[in-house]
Formats: structure tokens, C-alpha cells, sequence
């Protein structure tokens, strides 16, 4: 899904945008993957990823006559996941989020290096989880998932300035927020 | 802030998050989720409108023309 290409023939865009269920299935199976695993980026549990995987199928279903079949599909429903994900992020208060136990539970690429500060990382992830949802997702995405700022700002629905912008803004509150706990980077 | 202390917090962000794995994928499938959600979604005991313009057209017909009740009855 990254580039937006897929496998599903464009038969199949233009059934699902008539509201074909078995179109929307093959499109499930196709992006079910990519998008789970872009909202878990998001929202960093497993089970909540799941949650809002489904919520984000629904909510294409929904929309599957706004769709327009000459677009790749990728890229909408990864609008769709942020979206769902964003919402979810803005429900939550924020000492229930990314806590060590949630974390504990995340498939990582890397574990977290075990030779910083268990006070640091406790400190940060509570700086963290105060953070604005929109200012927390693109952070997330940008610095600690590196990826690319074109992508985020399109599945944000905003420039790549926007995004520069808005990690800038996380970092600076987040040093904030660090010092007034204590620890000064 | 300047470039030192931008790259020491997200230093601090990246050990006290890290990264998500590449192939990330759900424990279970989630199609039949999507499908009790769809199902969830769709409306209940809808009843369409010509059946309830049939039916109010029985009753109007009966309230005009009481008499007639024991005829449908008959028939029916």
C-alpha cells in the first residue's frame, strides 16, 4: 500500500464503487494488512488496531459510492485508517495510552534499548501521551516510524509543511514537558 | 530548541517507543468482523413503503366503506 499499487484489477474498483460485496472483499484482503498496520502505528496496540481496522472497513463500505475507481484505492483507505485512528487517539484520555503494558504487547522491529532510564521512558511516554492527538499521530509516524513526510501529509490531509510544522511543535512540547519533570535533554 | 536537543528527544522517542515491524498483520482474520459490522449496520424488519401505502389504503377503504369488511373478509 505505500505506493498506492495494488493487485486487484480495476473491474474490481469500479464493482466495489457500486456497492459489490465480493468486490469489497477482494479489496479487504488486498489492503487488510497495510492498514492494520499503519493504524497500529498510530495507536500502538494490537488490539485496538484490530478494532479500528474493522471500524475502518465499515466506514469505507459506507463510503464505497464516493470512491472513485480512476484513484488508487491504498491511498483513500489509509485516509479512512488515519481518520479512524485520529478519532480514536482523541477519545482516549491520556494517561490510559502507550502505557508500558500496551507497549510490552507491540510487535516491534527493534526492542526499546534497555540501557535508558526507566525513569526517562516512563517520563517521556506520559510527556507523550499529553501531547495533542494530531500532534501525537504525526510524530509517531514521522519520527519514530520514519516514514515518508508525502505520505503522512496525505493521509493527514495536509501539506508536507504542515507536517515539518507539526513535529517541530511535538518536539518542542515534549522538551518542554520533559524539563518540567526534570530531565533536561 | 536547537538541533542537539530536536535530536536527543526524538533519541528519547524512539527507545521509549519503538518502531512497529514491517509486516505487521492482525492476529485473526477480520472479515467476519467487518461483516457482523456491516451486518450491525444494515436496517431491521425494514418494511418497504408500498406495503405500508397498501396497507393504508385498506384502511382508509375500510373506514369509507365499512360494509364492504365482511366482503375481504370472506375472501381472504
Amino acid at each position: 500500500m505505500p505506493d498506492g499499487s495494488s493487485s486487484v484489477p480495476d473491474s474490481v474498483l469500479h464493482r466495489f464503487r457500486a456497492g459489490d460485496l465480493d468486490a469489497f472483499e477482494a479489496l479487504f484482503r488486498e489492503h487488510q494488512r497495510p492498514v492494520y498496520g499503519w493504524i497500529l502505528r498510530m495507536v500502538r496496540s494490537t488490539a485496538v488496531a484490530e478494532d479500528l481496522t474493522v471500524e475502518t472497513f465499515w466506514r469505507i463500505h459506507r463510503a464505497h459510492d464516493r470512491f472513485q475507481p480512476e484513484y488508487p484505492f491504498g491511498p483513500w483507505a489509509r485516509r479512512i485508517a488515519t481518520r479512524a485512528a485520529l478519532d480514536w487517539l482523541r477519545a482516549q484520555r491520556p494517561e490510559v495510552e502507550l502505557t508500558a503494558q500496551i507497549a510490552d504487547t507491540l510487535p516491534s522491529a527493534s526492542a526499546g534499548d534497555p540501557g535508558i532510564a526507566a525513569e526517562i521512558r516512563s517520563k517521556t511516554t506520559l510527556a507523550f501521551g499529553r501531547l495533542p492527538p494530531s500532534l501525537r499521530a504525526t510524530a509517531i509516524l514521522a519520527v519514530v516510524e520514519e516514514q515518508p513526510h508525502k505520505e503522512i501529509a496525505a493521509a493527514l490531509g495536509i501539506t508536507v509543511g504542515a507536517v515539518k510544522l507539526r513535529v517541530f511543535r511535538a518536539l518542542r512540547l515534549l522538551r518542554k514537558d520533559l524539563e518540567k519533570q526534570g530531565i533536561t535533554p | 530548541m536547537n538541533a542537539q536537543d530536536e535530536n536527543r528527544i526524538k533519541q528519547f522517542l524512539k527507545q521509549t517507543m519503538p518502531p512497529v515491524e514491517r509486516n505487521a498483520e492482525p492476529e485473526r482474520d477480520l472479515w467476519p468482523a467487518v461483516l457482523r459490522r456491516l451486518d450491525a449496520d444494515a436496517p431491521r424488519h425494514a418494511v418497504p413503503w408500498f406495503d405500508w401505502a397498501l396497507l393504508g389504503g385498506l384502511v382508509a377503504f375500510a373506514v369509507s366503506f365499512p360494509a364492504t369488511i365482511p366482503v375481504f373478509l370472506y375472501y381472504l
